[in-house]
C-alpha cells in the first residue's frame, strides 16, 4: 500500500549533511555507527565524530561535556541500550538541562530479528518521565530527516527514535513539521486514531477499513509525545468523542499513556491503547508479522476503534 | 613524590590558612543546616584551597568565560567545601552559605550548575566526572581553547564502572588537559574502601589505563602545588593525582570514620569541631 524507504540511512545521510552546515554538531556513538549509519557523519565530519566504544553511559556523559562547551552533541546508539545510560540521561542531560540530543536507533521492534534484548518497548516511558526532555517519534523518513535541524535548534534535551526497518513513505518533500504540533493526516468525526512511527501507516490502513464499515476515523500523526499537542488532543476528544492510540511501544508509558492521562484530566472520552501489552517480545525475520503478533496489527486498531465508538 | 621547592612560604601559609578556613566553613554550614557530608568535605580542603586560590584560571566576574579552567566536583556530596571556596573567591556573598539546602536557595544539597555561579556541572550521583571532563577537553580541542579540566573524585567513586569508561576514552584521545584528582580518604558510606570494595593497587590501575599518575599526601599544600604543576607537563597523557587524605581531617572525632560520611552536626559536636580546627590544622 505504501512504498518503503530506509529511514536509518536517510537519517544518517541527513545528519551528515546538516553537520557540514552546522559546525556546532558533534556525534558521539558507542560502537554502532555502521549500524545506525552515523558513519556518514564520520565521513563528512571526521573531526567531529567520536566513538567511545561499548560504553553507553560514558557516551552520554561525554556528550554532556560537549554541550557544556557550546556544542550540539547527537549521542547515538540502539534505543534498547540507552536504558543503560538512564541515570546519566536523567541527571546530566534532563536535570542539568544540557543541550544534548539523544538518538535511539533500532527503536521499537524494528530490529525484529535480534529479539527482545534489542527491542525497545519502554524507552518512551522512561524518557517521557524526565522533566525538560522533548520526545519525538517520527512517522516516516522525511519526517525523521526534517526533525534534525529542528532538534538542533531547540535549546535543551531531546530524544528521537529512529527505526531500523524500512518505513512506509507517508509524506512528501512539502511536509511541514514542527516539534510539539501534531498533524491531522485524515479527517473524520467518529473516532480519532492518534499514532506515530510505524503505526501511523497502519492507522491509515485501519481508517480505510473502518470507512468501509461506516466509521469515519480521524488519523493524527502525533510525532512529538512530549510536549504533547494538548489543543489538538482536546479538539479530537471534543469533535470525535472517542480515541485510539497506536504505537510501537508498550501500552505503559508511551503515547497511549500520554494521551490517556491528558484525556482523563480534561475531556473524559473512551480511550483504547494499541501497543505491546506489557510483555516481552521475540525474534522474527520480519517486522510486520512481529507487530501483528504483538497486538499492533491493522485489525487491532480497527477493533480498538470499533470498541471505542461503542463506548461513546 | 619529591616536593618541588620554590613555592614561597607566604603562598604556602596563605593556602594552608584557606584550607583551615574552608574546613571551618564546612563545619559551620553542616551545623547550621543540620545535614550534609562533613567527612568527605573536610578531606579535600588543601586540594580545594590550592585549586581555587592559586591554580585554577578563573574570573569570578565572568563565571561563563569560555576559556576558564573547568572544575567538576564529581564527588558532589562534598559540595559544602565547593560552595565555601566559591564564596571566598567572590562568586557569591559569604552569608549565602547559610542558605545551603534551604528551599529557594541557589545552593542545592548537591551541586547544580544552573543555580550556582561558579559551578561548572551538576553532580551528586557518582561516576560522571571523567566522561564529562573528557567531553569538555575534546570540545576545547575543537575550539582551539587551552583551558584545563579538573575533576575531583572520591576514592569510593572509583568503584563505578562508568569511571573507567571515561578513563579509557581520555587515554584514547590523549587528553593531556584532563586532570583527575582522587580524594583518597579510604572511607565510604558503608565502611572503609578496603572492606567494601578494595581499590588498590590504584597507581597500577590508572597507569594500565594509560594515565600519568602522581601519588601524593593530599594534606600537604606544597605537594598539592607541585603535583598540579607537574600535571601540566605530562605530554599526551591525562593525569591523575592520587591524593592520600584522611576522611574528616582536622576534626578529632570524625577522622577516618564512615559514620561521618553523611551526618549533621549537633551543638556539642560543633563546639568540639571548632576547637579542634582552631588548634590542629
Amino acid at each position: 500500500m505504501f512504498k518503503l524507504d530506509n529511514t536509518r540511512q536517510i537519517f544518517g545521510e541527513a545528519l551528515a549533511e546538516y553537520g557540514v552546515k552546522n559546525k556546532k554538531v558533534v556525534v558521539v556513538t558507542a560502537d554502532v555507527s555502521s549500524s545506525v549509519m552515523t558513519t556518514f557523519f564520520a565521513q563528512k565530519n571526521p573531526e567531529r565524530f567520536f566513538n567511545v566504544g561499548i560504553a553507553e553511559a560514558g557516551m552520554v556523559d561525554t556528550a554532556v561535556g560537549f554541550a557544556l562547551s557550546g556544542f550540539i552533541p547527537f549521542a547515538n546508539t540502539f534505543a534498547a541500550l540507552l536504558l543503560r545510560a538512564t541515570e546519566q540521561i536523567r541527571t546530566c542531560v534532563a536535570y542539568a538541562n544540557t543541550n544534548v540530543k539523544i538518538v535511539g536507533s533500532f527503536a521499537g521492534l524494528s530490529d525484529a530479528k535480534d529479539g527482545a534484548t534489542h527491542h525497545s518497548i519502554m524507552d518512551l516511558a522512561v524518557f517521557r518521565a524526565m522533566p525538560n526532555m522533548t520526545v519525538i517519534v517520527p512517522s516516516d523518513s522525511i519526517e525523521a530527516r526534517k526533525m534534525i535541524p529542528l532538534m538542533a535548534e531547540l535549546e535543551g534535551p531531546a530524544y528521537i527514535r529512529i527505526s531500523r526497518a524500512e518505513m512506509p513513505i507517508i509524506f512528501d518533500e512539502s511536509h511541514k513539521v514542527e516539534i510539539g504540533k501534531g498533524i491531522t493526516v485524515r479527517d473524520g468525526n467518529d473516532v480519532s486514531i492518534i499514532a506515530n512511527g510505524h503505526l501511523l501507516s497502519r492507522a491509515l490502513e485501519a481508517a480505510d477499513k473502518l470507512s468501509s464499515q461506516g466509521i469515519k476515523a480521524r488519523v493524527v500523526n502525533m510525532h512529538t509525545i512530549k510536549p504533547l499537542d494538548m489543543p489538538l488532543l482536546r479538539k479530537c476528544a471534543q469533535e470525535t468523542g472517542a480515541i485510539v492510540t497506536a504505537e510501537e511501544h508498550s501500552i505503559i508509558g508511551g503515547l497511549g499513556s500520554a494521551v490517556a492521562e491528558t484525556i482523563a484530566d480534561e475531556n473524559p472520552v473512551p480511550v483504547k491503547r494499541v501497543g505491546v501489552a506489557d510483555k516481552f517480545t521475540e525474534s522474527s525475520k520480519e517486522l510486520d508479522p512481529l507487530l501483528d503478533k504483538y497486538g499492533m496489527a491493522v485489525d487491532d486498531i480497527v477493533k480498538a476503534a470499533q470498541q471505542a465508538v461503542k463506548q461513546k | 613524590m619529591a616536593v618541588k621547592t620554590g613555592y614561597s612560604p607566604e603562598l604556602i601559609k596563605k593556602l594552608e590558612d584557606m584550607a583551615r578556613q574552608l574546613r571551618i566553613d564546612v563545619i559551620e554550614m553542616t551545623h547550621c543546616r543540620g545535614q550534609g557530608h562533613p567527612g568527605g568535605s573536610l578531606s579535600p580542603a588543601e586540594i580545594m584551597s590550592v585549586l581555587f586560590f592559586h591554580h585554577l584560571r578563573l574570573d569570578p566576574k565572568k563565571p561563563q568565560w569560555e576559556n576558564r579552567d573547568r572544575f567538576i566536583l564529581s564527588k558532589g556530596h562534598a559540595c559544602a567545601i565547593l560552595y565555601a571556596a566559591l564564596a571566598h573567591r567572590g562568586y557569591m556573598p559569604l552569608e549565602e552559605l547559610e542558605t545551603w539546602g534551604c528551599l529557594d536557595s541557589r545552593l542545592q544539597g548537591h551541586p547544580d550548575w544552573k543555580k550556582t555561579p561558579g559551578v561548572d556541572m551538576t553532580s551528586g550521583c557518582l561516576g560522571h566526572g571523567i566522561n564529562i571532563g573528557a567531553g569538555l577537553c575534546l570540545a576545547a580541542q575543537l575550539k582551539g581553547l587551552d583551558y584545563y579540566t579538573y575533576v575531583l573524585l572520591g576514592d569510593g567513586e572509583l568503584q563505578a564502572g562508568i569511571l573507567w569508561e571515561g578513563a579509557m576514552l581520555a587515554a584514547k584521545y590523549k587528553l593531556s588537559r584532563l586532570i583527575a584528582i582522587v580524594d583518597c580518604n579510604g572511607v565510604q558510606l558503608d565502611g572503609t574502601t578496603e572492606e567494601i570494595m578494595p581499590l588498590e593497587p590504584l597507581r597500577n590501575k590508572w597507569e594500565s589505563f594509560g594515565w600519568a599518575v602522581l601519588d601524593i599526601n593530599g594534606h600537604s599544600v606544597p605537594e598539592v602545588l607541585a603535583a598540579l604543576d607537574k600535571a601540566h607537563a605530562n605530554g599526551d597523557k591525562p593525569t591523575v593525582i592520587i591524593a592520600r587524605t584522611v576522611k574528616g581531617k582536622g576534626v578529632s572525632f570524625m577522622e577516618g570514620k564512615a559514620a561521618w560520611h553523611g551526618k549533621g552536626i549537633n551543638d556539642e559536636e560543633y563546639q568540639q569541631a571548632m576547637e579542634d580546627l582552631k588548634k590542629n590544622v
